[in-house]
């Protein structure tokens, strides 16, 4: 590997140190790369401190089929990740499969969620999973807690969730056991290709790497044109609320709802255009709250400890862009959202790719910025 | 560990884990235990140990307790009145209580 | 008492905390005339100096002392002022907007205010130190106000180990009511006094000169004193004994009680989660606001004032606390006939003078600020000095990614417990200042409240959208 980067510092500089680099960075290092990577400092908007933590199925590929097939890849991938991981660093994800639901509280949003699911898995080319509508009866015989409100909901035995903090934690414990070197403060404002190495720009110096990953959510928008890439991005606000340590009373997350394997019980999923990370729409996490009351009333008195916004990394169309750039050979996008749920992907599949120095396109070819010029010329 | 300067207060009935204690009108949740000399009030949700009221000023969250039923009320900061039932926090908050 | 469903939607000034800044800045302002409300979380008025001030059940003057009592005029004169005064309520959320989140017997409001008068004082500085959290182990602060409200003092074996005025100050209270006092352990470093000499003749001039040291001489008659270096909290179940050392010669002292000081921080939680801008103080080793003249903080309309300003004592709290109000007034009620600014800026002065001693003098040595190995930095999440420290040295370089990876700051206690020990690890492993490193971002509730109060809030049609699909 080594011999093909000059006098590079590096094999591969990765931009950004959320959970999407941080993935590809250890599955580089696994590889056999030197690795970099460059983030910004504590204050930075990281949508990988403030997600959900589902790995999650259901639902996805609406509108992009071949999406589907690429999340439950990582799904099925994801158990035998967190066990790598837990075997090179000791700490466990906590990744649990057992199923997961999406409640209605109306006979309209019943209906809403069976046409989008039908409307889904109608789509050719997709791959066949199953999604079971469910009714109030069927749902409490899984989810006894349940308030008389609920009147069903859809469950997808492929969803699941994990400790996605502790995640984070153990990535980054993982690439620095792996000799991964890790530079925050270090944002990167300038890449250029020179002599057969890309040279990046930070406050704090220049690191010259053979390949370059970008990885660096939102800001991949600006950082994609320097080597020849585009990333269209739409940053949306997701606001959650959490509440304080309980015993477990939920066997099967919720996609608005989950407790945690610490005991906190997570409650979430709004989508503001507001762009702004310190902001906080107190409407909005009353709303969250009402509804969560509704769908399970015995927590009503249970004490909320804190709430948060953080900004999605959402492309113009919400699904993942994977790209290598034809003008700047070497230098890769990868850009999501749900860097959750595809983190095994990231590191088991996106890097050695990366590594390889090409993309497999029988794999990821429908995620190439491409799409959109298609979508402009028809 | 700490004992009543002047016993002159009017005197209030609670229960603490199913026992009578005699408090004191103006006392807190929280200086009813230590006045009865109760050890500890809750287990800590992430290890299960012991923690007793610590800075008495609602600030630390040490003196959780189910008062009336009612779980993870912060000791220090709520009066006590007559009949009312305290529990020891053990561990994690059961949901619904 | 005062309902939730009482409360006005709006008020034109609201002050937070009814200390001696929030109850001075509360009466000035009702007295010209604006309508004010006063929220504090505490069952009855006075803050943290004058406790239960109108409730004592300590009747010896004597005990408490006169800077104690002294407490009662000002309350009394709240009380008269027209501000309507609302105990046991928690302020739990404040905006730049000025809507103030508050909740009364489990009920939830937000309330409008035109203008904020943020006095929500300071609490004692974390002392992380092996065995902090066994129970037996309090803060003398704690013990201060079981005195002042309750009427209770130590009975058993007693230790009290720090640094501070207000170390000395409960101990010669608790000495005078008859409590029980085994040792004092003096945490001051003997090289503080390099820092504070020069600021002695400041500190002569200033009222807690003499008082001050006839507080010193008064407890070093009745309890022997130990200058130390190290100090833990040994025990199973409960605090057994005490193990201390000075020069590497370890002692232990079999002890029931064991009461930590070193000295009080602003409470910054509630101006912090509002926005307003802080910067790191490093005589006082803490983060305070950024404020000018008049109190007034980078979010237009919101003023903090008192300690929460920065550590002054409880006299400079109340003459700050007129002022942060006459501005208020100046503002809402331009027509309002106000007392002398410049009388009020003199006495605080006065106040003030003593400060810079004080806080060069009773500065809390490193060791007793950044903790080591398995001493717990976090209480509520139990999370070791030694896990930060690692954190650190493998690129954490801030408290709000710390947070993340360790869940240090996430408990109940909202980072009050363990935010400036983070930091001062962050800031030691990195080789990095304090401000460099920064503090935690906190996001409302700054307090706890339950999922039914948040629920009930108001939801516009926007903010539902955002969430039901
Ligand atoms: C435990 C302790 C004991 C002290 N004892 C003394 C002493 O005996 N003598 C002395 O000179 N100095 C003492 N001090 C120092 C103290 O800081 C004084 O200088 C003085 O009390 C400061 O006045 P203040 O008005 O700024 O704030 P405080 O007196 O601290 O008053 C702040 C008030 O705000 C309330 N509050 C805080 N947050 C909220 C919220 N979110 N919602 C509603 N209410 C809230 C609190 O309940 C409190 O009543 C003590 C400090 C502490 C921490
Ligand atoms: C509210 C919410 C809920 C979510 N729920 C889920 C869920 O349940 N399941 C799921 O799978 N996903 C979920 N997600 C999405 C998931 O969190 C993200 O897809 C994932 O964290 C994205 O990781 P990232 O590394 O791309 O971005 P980020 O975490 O945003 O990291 C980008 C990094 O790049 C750095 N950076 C930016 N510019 C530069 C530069 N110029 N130089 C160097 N570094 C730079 C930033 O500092 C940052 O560290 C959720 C997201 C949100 C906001
Ligand atoms: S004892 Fe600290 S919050 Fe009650």
């Amino acid at each position: 590997m080594a011999a093909n980067v000059g006098a590079a510092d590096y094999d591969v500089a990765v931009v950004g140190g959320g959970l999407v680099g941080v993935a590809t960075a250890w599955g580089l290092a696994r590889e056999g790369c030197r690795v970099v990577v460059l983030d910004e400092g504590d204050r930075a908007v990281r949508a990988s401190r403030g997600n959900f933590a589902l790995v999650w199925v259901q639902s996805k590929g609406l509108g992009l089929a071949p999406y589907a097939g690429w999340t439950i890849r990582s799904s099925n991938a994801w158990g035998g990740f967190s066990d790598l991981l837990k075997q090179e660093t000791g700490l466990d994800v906590c990744f649990q499969r057992p199923g997961g639901f999406h409640l209605a509280l109306s006979e309209k949003e019943l209906e809403a969620r069976a046409n989008i699911l039908k409307r889904l898995h109608n789509q050719p080319g997709i791959v066949d999973y199953k999604t079971e509508i469910m009714d109030h009866s069927q749902v409490a015989r899984m989810l006894p807690d349940i308030g008389p409100e609920v009147v069903g909901g859809s469950y997808c035995p492929l969803d699941g969730h994990v400790n996605s903090l502790r995640l984070f934690r153990t990535l980054h414990t993982a690439i620095n056991a792996r000799g991964v070197t890790y530079l925050p403060s270090h944002r990167v404002e300038s890449i250029a290709k020179e002599g057969g190495e890309f040279r990046l720009t930070t406050a704090h110096g220049e690191i010259r790497a053979g390949k370059v990953a970008l990885a660096a959510g939102n800001a991949n928008m600006r950082l994609a044109p320097m080597v020849g890439l585009e990333a269209p991005m739409r940053p949306e606000r997701g606001q959650i609320v959490v509440t304080e340590r309980l015993r477990p009373f939920l066997s099967y997350p919720v996609v608005t709802l989950r407790q945690t394997d610490e005991g906190t019980v997570m409650i979430g999923d709004s989508k503001e255009e507001s762009v702004d990370p310190a902001g906080l729409t107190i409407g909005v996490s009353a709303t969250e709250a009402e509804r969560a009351v509704r769908q399970f009333p015995l927590l009503a008195n249970v004490n909320v400890v804190r709430t948060w916004s953080a900004i999605r990394v959402m492309t113009q169309d919400g699904f993942p862009i994977y790209d290598e750039s034809e003008t700047h050979p070497g230098a890769f996008t990868v850009c999501c959202h749900s860097g959750v749920t595809l983190a095994a992907n990231h590191a088991l599949s996106i890097a050695p790719m990366i590594a390889r120095g090409a993309l497999d396109k029988s794999l990821v070819a429908p995620f190439s910025v491409r799409r959109f010029h298609v979508q402009e010329a028809g | 560990m700490f004992k009543r300067l002047a016993d002159t207060g009017t005197a209030v009935a609670i229960v603490v884990d199913g026992k009578p204690v005699a408090a004191r009108a103006g006392d807190t949740v929280a200086a009813a235990l230590l006045a009865a000399g109760i050890d500890h009030c809750r287990t800590t949700p992430v290890t299960g140990a012991p923690r007793a009221p610590y800075c008495l000023m609602g600030v630390c969250f040490e003196c959780l307790v189910t008062v009336d039923g009612v779980g993870s009320r912060q000791g220090c900061l709520i009066p006590v009145h007559d009949g009312m039932k305290v529990e020891t926090q053990i561990g994690k908050r059961e949901a619904g209580r | 008492m005062t309902a939730a469903s009482d409360l006005a939607p709006s008020y034109d000034l609201v002050v937070i905390g009814g200390g001696p800044a929030g109850l001075a800045a509360a009466s000035l302002a009702a007295r010209a005339g604006v309508s004010t409300v006063l929220f504090d979380e505490n069952p009855g008025v006075g803050g943290q100096i004058y406790r239960a001030i109108t409730t004592t059940p300590v009747a010896d003057r004597a005990v408490l002392g006169e800077d104690y009592w002294a407490g009662a005029e000002l309350a009394s004169e709240a009380k008269a002022s027209g501000a309507l005064i609302v105990n046991g309520a928690t302020v739990w959320s404040l905006d730049p907007q000025k809507i103030v989140g508050v909740s009364i017997a489990g009920k939830a409001r937000m309330i409008e205010a035109k203008h904020v008068i943020i006095a929500t004082g300071s609490q004692e500085r974390p002392f992380p130190i092996p065995g902090w959290t066994l129970p037996g182990v309090m803060t003398a602060g704690g013990a201060q106000t079981a005195l002042k409200a309750q009427g209770l003092v130590p009975s058993g074996r007693t230790v009290m180990a720090g640094t501070g005025p207000l170390l000395w100050l409960l101990a010669a209270q608790t000495l005078r009511a008859g409590g029980r006092i085994d040792a004092i352990l003096d945490t001051t470093p003997w090289r503080n006094w390099l820092q504070a000499l020069v600021h002695l003749p400041d500190f002569a001039l200033s009222p807690y000169f003499a008082k001050g040291l006839a507080l010193l001489r008064e407890v070093k008659a009745k309890v022997p004193v130990h200058r130390i270096d190290r100090v833990g909290a040994v025990g199973k179940e409960k605090l057994s004994e005490v193990v201390f050392a000075s020069g590497g010669r370890e002692r232990r002292l079999p002890a029931d009680l064991l009461l930590l000081h070193q000295g009080v921080v602003p409470n910054v939680n509630l101006a912090n989660a509002a926005g307003v801008e802080h910067v790191w103080n490093d005589r006082q080793l803490c983060f305070v606001p950024v404020l000018d003249a008049d109190f007034g903080s980078s979010v237009p309309g919101i003023a903090v004032t008192g300690d929460g300003a920065g550590i002054a004592g409880g006299t400079a709290a109340a003459e700050r606390g007129r002022i942060a109000a006459i501005a208020a007034v100046r503002a809402l009620r331009p027509e309002a006939t106000l007392p002398d600014t410049q009388a009020i800026r003199q006495k605080l002065q006065r106040e003030e003078m003593g400060r810079a001693f004080l806080d060069w003098l009773n500065r809390p040595a490193e060791s007793f600020r950044q903790p080591e190995g398995e001493t717990l930095a976090c209480r509520c999440e139990e999370v070791t000095a030694k896990q930060v420290r690692d954190m650190a040295r493998i690129g954490c370089e801030g408290p709000n990614q710390m947070k993340a990876f360790l869940r240090c700051g996430m408990g109940p206690c909202q980072g009050r417990l363990c935010g400036l020990t983070v930091t001062e690890l962050i800031a030691a492993e990195r080789k990095m200042t304090p401000a460099e490193v920064g503090y935690y971002r906190l996001r409302p509730p700054v307090k706890p409240i339950t999922l039914a109060e948040l629920a009930s809030l108001p939801i516009s049609e926007a903010e539902r959208k955002a969430v039901e699909r």
